[in-house]
């Protein structure tokens, strides 16, 4: 059985929760850990730590904070973001990171994704592929940015895609930058046209805006749906993106279908 | 103590983690004296089968694994430490394994995306062992895979993925699991835990 996995995304900027995540009750509500541990709570499939750090001193935080959720979450942890090369890779991951999300890197140089794949295997290598659409008319078509989204590459989303797929990526994350931010829902044109393109799993991502856009994205091929503020400002639960999916007849993980094991989650 | 063997592949942290928070001692061991007198011996594994293989006799902890079987001592293999258990595997067709379970471990079949990368549902073959007791009604488990351990008499649970296909393994005093039990939320912890409950009689 194919499932669908539902995915918070989380903007971490020198171990910090950026973009306002809005939790009632908690009291460190911008600590990457304490904010997966409650997205663990609510049955999430996976969490993603998006690293904006500029600075190298801020790296270090960002690494001691995958490290401290990696001892409470116990659901995969993938870590994008400012992952240059083979060693960026090997410090996330040795500190608790299943798989590293790589992007202006890979463009500027594709062999580093198989370096990584090499090294510790396919399935911890996503790549990140942020996609414009290009201006013109007919079959509509999409360009890699880099660098945050600020750099246009010139290189064909769909076509990168396939070319990843070939040097060992394990999964792609894929965000319409058209969307990103709007709530307007997936690009579903380009989810649908990666889908086809390669075999490997795609999560889209970027415009998600209410629990009907997961759906869509989940009936044009996604394996699996991310999302960030409709779950950070408290709007959704995890729970409820499930439900809507189980409804419209996508299989996914029951929510909190067993009672944890061991000494009670604590938000500290 | 439980000996977590650490050959040099990836994040072992996690399964280490993972069994003390379900109240074991364990430890990461790089050699195989480490390993001796432990209660219980995990072998853990990502990335290709001929790599790991390949670490994995370089590191010495082939002889800690065997010498566990040997004696009995309760050992659990999880994702490419099931599959290292068999004779070989269809992704390294030159790379032998441990050679414990008879077989060779096979490739997914084409009509399903490769890797599995999702979560799954464990259909329980043998729901009385003690590996799988107590996981609950619906037991939903962590998969990263593009290969997988033959059928044999010796599966206690499989997930439907193109077929059924082998998720939990059992031969006397060993278990093997496909999915990450350390990566599964509440029902691989409560595996875990049985895994441990297993190492340490009451």
């Amino acid at each position: 059985m194919q499932s669908v996995r539902v995915i918070p995304c989380l903007d971490v900027d020198a171990g910090r929760v950026v973009k306002g995540v809005r939790f009632t009750g908690l009291r460190e509500a911008g600590d990457p850990a304490v904010l997966a541990a409650e997205y663990d709570a609510q049955g999430a499939d996976e969490v993603v730590f998006l690293d904006i750090t500029a600075s190298s001193d801020g790296r270090d935080t960002m690494v001691d904070a995958v490290r401290r959720t990696a001892e409470q979450v116990f659901i995969p942890l993938t870590v994008g973001g400012g992952i240059r090369g083979v060693d960026d890779a090997r410090r996330m991951l040795r500190a608790g990171a299943d798989k590293v999300g790589v992007n202006t890197a890979a463009v500027q140089r594709p062999q580093l994704v198989s370096e990584i794949a090499g090294e510790f295997g396919a399935q911890c290598v996503v790549v990140a592929i942020d996609a414009r659409r290009r201006a013109g008319t007919g079959e509509p078509r999409f360009e890699v940015y880099t660098h945050g989204g600020r750099r246009a590459s010139g290189v064909d989303a769909v076509e990168w895609a396939a070319r990843v797929e070939a040097l060992g990526a394990g999964e792609i994350l894929l965000t319409s930058m058209d969307r990103d931010g709007t709530r307007d829902g997936y690009d579903l044109e380009l989810t649908g046209a990666v889908v086809s393109a390669c075999r490997l799993p795609v999560v889209a991502s970027g415009g998600v805006g209410n629990l009907d856009h997961l759906v869509e994205g989940a009936r044009h091929g996604a394996d699996a749906v991310l999302a960030a503020s409709i779950f950070h400002f408290g709007e959704h639960t995890v729970a409820e993106a499930k439900e809507r999916l189980s409804g419209a007849g996508f299989p996914v993980r029951p929510p909190a279908a067993y009672p944890p094991v061991g000494p009670e989650r604590s938000a500290s | 103590m439980l000996a977590v063997l650490d050959y040099g592949i990836g994040n072992l942290r996690s399964a280490q983690k993972a069994l003390e928070r379900v109240g074991a001692d364990a430890r990461l061991v790089t050699t195989a004296a480490e390993a001796r007198g432990a209660a219980g011996v995990v072998l853990p594994g990502v990335g290709a089968f001929g790599a790991c293989m390949a670490a994995l006799r370089r590191s010495g902890l082939d002889q800690a694994a065997y010498a566990a079987v040997e004696a009995g001592t309760p050992f659990l293999g999880i994702c490419v430490g099931m599959q290292l258990l068999y004779e070989g595997s269809e992704e390294d067709p030159e790379a032998s394994g441990l050679g414990i379970l008879a077989g060779r471990v096979q490739r997914l079949p084409d009509t399903v995306k490769r890797p599995q990368m999702q979560w799954n549902r464990l259909e329980l073959r043998r729901p009385d062992d003690p590996l799988v007791a107590d996981l609950g009604p619906d037991p939903w488990v962590y998969f990263v895979h593009s290969y997988v351990a033959p059928p044999s008499p010796g599966l206690v649970a499989v997930c439907d993925y193109g077929g059924p296909q082998a998720a939990v393994v059992a031969a006397p005093k060993l278990w093997a699991t496909q999915f990450h039990p350390e990566k599964s939320g509440p029902v691989g912890l409560a595996l875990l835990a049985n895994f441990v409950r297993i190492a340490y009689p009451a």
